[in-house]
């Protein structure tokens, strides 16, 4: 990481004010901690359930009877239910960094490319996706897919995930620049003068939380939609969701439960292993 | 006068270009069809017909009573600012319960903020249904939280928890605190140390410090935050169905059923367009304000 | 970030592959989610060596939205028989013929020549059931088989009751519990309706069609509205839960197999439904989905505990009401009643 992207944020507040190593207290706020504590307890006690329940006996998702694990010998046997898995994380993977990649550029251009006459309809027109009603989005876009002939199978949700993510992801690293003052890559662009190369080593860097947030959240954006990708998808394209609200008239069974968990399970192997780069690469200078 | 880290015209146009073209070709270009659908006539099997037609928007306010006869009906009007309110108190509860945890990761070393920041997202790597039937599990009469307060003995008769309109905001809390937590932690990350203990000398409590350093470097987060929770929780349906019992019905339920059971395209079309201008006015109303350096930015 | 750019470079070309479904051989079949036997696509594949590609709808709204749309490159579709009229009307299926397909004699006679498909040119029947309502009859003892228990609840089941969160299948209910036409598009029948309705709300913890399986058992309601293959896989966790045909008539449906007119793989769309004629193949599915079929035969295949179940064999001496396709007003009249009720 270079060294400019090292230093702290300019402060709207005093300036230069600069002191020794504070002590590790510093920042904490009394009451923040048991917060957090908190909100992680809530977030995940509901999973933790979630999880139990695919060990239960019964087919009920919610009343337990026994353990067992007849429900992953089922998910292992459903070819239906593993391709609607696999196509739900191809289309987040693809769509969440399609969106990010689209969304970085416009926040860049939003945030530093001054004012300009028509910022405010490419404000609106960046919302947009997250404004009008998915119903809505999902039918039009059916219709125009159908009007110009394109049929890709998966890459009709593709590239409607794409485009609903971009808000998701544009509004974090928009409200990262927005936090951000312009004084470190002006400084940048005396150092390099030449704007590629500021954004490759300082800019960048300087957005990666923004960017790493918004990636987020366009992922699970598009891992939870239904009804977009219900009606755009054609043949072959089903995806988690919506084959679980298609068990409406069936019901859910343990066995939603059971591939939710091996999909945490993927989830937390990719945290250790990013928890595993990280460390490395913060050990190496 | 030159300001080097501004992008030039041309610069800024072209990083724009990707993400406007996406958006115009694929979502604005299709969405032209629904002011057109708007002022049609319903087909009765969905779609529309092509007659002209301002029933969609009569409907919107006025219906035609039983006897025939064409009266106020303050249903949909109802039914929005249900949704509205709904939405800002989920919004207001997540920003409560999201800002201290952004700030908590946000202070953490480099390393284990990437890890927190996928703790706070892997939960909903899971469907939402599937979520929403775990909180079900924990508040219904025989859940887990009644269960376990008779056990100790506090209580005899289960407390009503679920089918309440607190149920409605745990669930909508639930669906969106991660839009809340992960902008504000965009926007705060790194705000330096020395700078909060320059602070603290400066303004003797905490709170104080809260106040002049973090809240405005997280304005930006916040208002960005807002947006996120605010505007989908306006359009959302399962967990008012599920938690809630169903008995009030939601913006985004009504606008839905017009293209699935009730099969009136034009209606759906015009209250889309309705709330797609009324929102669309207040952000960019938001955003003229934020470019004055008056409120929140975006 | 890298990394994922890298997992979705590998993920590329099976989204390449997933697409590539139309080639020969192939059946593209939507339905309801586990509402197929994987067993019976399994014996279809191996008898013609068509690749079944199965997907899932949540209703047949949303289904008919994506035709009229001009979506859905399926070969075949199983929407509710009332949705039949409009699709062919629209000319989102096709006319098939299929009064001509090997076995169409094996249908049982009352379902040749159906109200929505009289001349026999679009549709195969699929399953059919009911929709009435399950009772916790620990909780209550007396009659149920009238929709007074509903609508009008005894003290014990006053504020347990569930019902569905559809106004067609409510509404629909109300009448056939009042005696109006189902598609009354008469005012007053709408006005009486929504007193109904509105008199039971206070009874009603809630309106919600998901997962009410898991309300009945847990305890939730004592009453809720179902259907009957569900109500019987409610009763084989548990003896207490009874399925009411109520007397003042049963909503009866049928999900039927249809072509849509988009359809790439037609031959193979008249193979299969030519296959669920055969009693023994129909017979897996009903079976499977605990409904019934309208094959003459299939009795023989069927597992014992449905030829006795109360919910398939439903007493004789009650009327059975088939939902039909109702005019614009009265669609509109009924979503009246249903807005009403929620705003």
């Amino acid at each position: 990481m270079s060294e400019l992207a090292g230093n702290p944020i300019s402060p709207p507040t005093p300036k230069g004010i600069r002191k020794p190593k504070a002590a590790f207290s510093v920042g904490r706020i009394p009451g923040f901690a048991a917060a957090t504590l908190a909100f992680f307890l809530f977030l995940y006690a509901p999973i933790l359930l979630l999880v139990v329940f695919s060990f239960n006996g019964s087919n009920s998702a919610t009343i337990w009877s026994h353990f067992s694990l007849d429900w992953y010998a089922k998910v292992a046997a459903n070819s239906d239910i593993q391709r609607a898995t696999l196509n739900t994380l191809i289309v987040a993977g693809i769509a969440s960094v399609l969106a990010t990649a689209l969304a970085t550029l416009a926040a860049l251009a939003m945030a530093r490319g001054g004012r300009f006459r028509g910022s405010q309809i490419a404000l609106g027109t960046l919302l947009l996706p997250l404004i009008v009603p998915e119903i809505v989005i999902a039918i039009a876009m059916l219709i125009f897919f159908t009007a110009v002939g394109m049929n890709l199978g998966l890459g009709n949700i593709i590239v409607a995930h794409t485009v609903f993510c971009i808000p998701f992801a544009y509004l974090p690293i928009r409200a990262r620049l927005d936090s951000l003052s312009p004084v470190y890559e002006e400084a940048a662009q005396d150092l390099y003068a030449d704007g590629w190369r500021t954004f490759r080593h300082v800019t960048f860097p300087l957005l990666a939380p923004g960017i790493l947030s918004g990636l987020m959240l366009a992922f699970i954006t598009s891992v939870d939609d239904f009804i977009i990708s219900l009606m755009v998808g054609s043949a072959g394209s089903t995806t988690l969701p919506i084959y679980i609200y298609s068990l409406i008239r069936i019901g859910i069974t343990p066995q939603i439960n059971a591939i939710s968990t091996l999909v945490l399970l993927i989830s937390f192997i990719f945290v250790s292993l990013s928890w595993l780069i990280a460390r490395r690469s913060e050990k190496t200078p | 006068m030159t300001d080097p880290a501004r992008l030039s015209p041309r610069a800024r146009h072209t990083a724009l270009a990707p993400a406007l073209l996406a958006i115009g070709v694929f979502l604005v270009l299709p969405l032209l069809l629904v002011p057109v659908a708007s002022f049609m006539e319903a087909n009765p099997w969905g779609g529309v017909r092509p007659a002209f037609s301002v029933d969609a928007y009569i409907q919107v306010l006025f219906e035609e009573d039983f006897t025939g006869e064409l009266v106020f009906n303050d249903a949909y009007p109802r039914i929005v600012l249900r949704s509205i309110l709904l939405a800002a108190v989920t919004t207001l509860l997540c920003l409560l319960a999201g800002f201290p945890v952004a700030y908590v990761i946000a202070m953490q070393p480099k390393a284990r903020q990437g890890i927190l920041l996928l703790l706070v997202t892997v939960p909903f790597w899971t469907n939402l249904l599937i979520r929403t039937y775990s909180w079900i599990m924990i508040l219904r009469d025989e859940g887990l939280i009644n269960n376990s307060l008779e056990a100790v003995g506090i209580i005899d008769t289960p407390l009503r928890l679920l089918y309440t309109n607190g149920a409605i905001a745990i669930g909508l809390v639930y669906t969106f605190l991660p839009f809340m937590v992960l902008p504000i932690y965009a926007a705060i990350e790194r705000i330096d140390r020395s700078l909060i203990e320059a602070a603290h000398d400066l303004y003797a409590n905490r709170r104080a410090m809260l106040r002049r350093v973090v809240l405005p470097l997280a304005k930006p987060g916040i208002a960005a935050g807002a947006v996120l929770v605010f505007v989908p929780a306006l359009g959302s349906f399962v967990a008012p169905a599920l938690l809630g019992g169903g008995k009030h019905l939601m913006i985004g339920s009504l606008v839905q059923a017009q293209f699935g059971a009730s099969r009136n395209w034009p209606f759906g079309a015009a209250i889309s367009l309705i709330l797609l201008a009324a929102v669309l006015a207040v952000l960019l109303w938001q955003a003229r304000r934020q470019s004055r350096g008056e409120g929140l930015q975006l | 970030m890298r990394n994922l750019l890298r997992m979705a470079g590998m993920a590329a070309p099976i989204a390449l592959a997933a697409s590539a479904a139309s080639a020969e051989g192939v059946l593209n079949f939507a339905n309801w989610a586990e509402y197929t036997s994987p067993e019976l696509i399994e014996k279809f594949e191996k008898e013609t060596g068509i690749k079944v590609v199965l997907d899932t709808y949540d209703s047949s709204e949303t289904l008919l939205a994506k035709l009229q749309a001009g979506g859905a490159d399926y070969d075949v579709v199983v929407p509710g028989n009332n949705f039949v009229a409009g699709m062919i009307s629209e000319g989102l299926i096709q006319n098939v013929d299929v009064r001509s397909l090997p076995g169409f004699a094996n249908l049982e006679g009352r379902w040749q020549s159906p109200p929505w498909d009289p001349t026999n040119e679009y549709s195969i029947p699929w399953l059919w059931g009911t929709t009435g309502f399950t009772v916790d009859t620990s909780t209550y003892g007396g009659d149920i088989h009238t929709y007074e228990v509903l609508f009008n609840p005894p003290p014990e089941l006053q504020g347990e009751i569930g019902m569905f969160n559809s106004a067609d299948e409510v509404v629909k209910m109300v009448h056939a519990y009042l005696g109006n036409d189902l598609c009354t598009e008469d005012p007053a029948h709408f006005q009486a309706a929504f007193d109904v309705l509105k008199a039971q709300k206070q009874h009603v913890k809630m309106y919600q069609s998901e997962g009410l399986r898991e309300r009945m058992l847990s305890g939730e309601v004592k009453a809720h509205s179902n259907w009957n293959g569900s109500s019987l896989k409610l009763r084989a966790q548990d003896a207490k839960f009874a399925y009411a045909y109520p007397k003042e008539g049963v909503l009866t449906w049928m999900d039927v197999m249809v072509v849509p007119s988009g359809a790439k793989n037609k031959d193979n769309a008249l193979k299969f439904l030519a296959f669920m004629l055969q009693p023994e193949n129909v017979a897996i599915q009903s079976n499977f989905a605990r409904y019934s079929n309208a094959v003459a035969g299939s009795d023989a295949y069927m597992a014992a505990e449905l030829k006795t179940a109360p919910e398939i064999v439903a007493p004789s001496d009650r009327t059975f009401i088939f939902v039909p396709a109702c005019s614009e007003k009265s669609i509109k009249l009924q979503d009246q009643v249903w807005t009403r009720l929620l705003k």
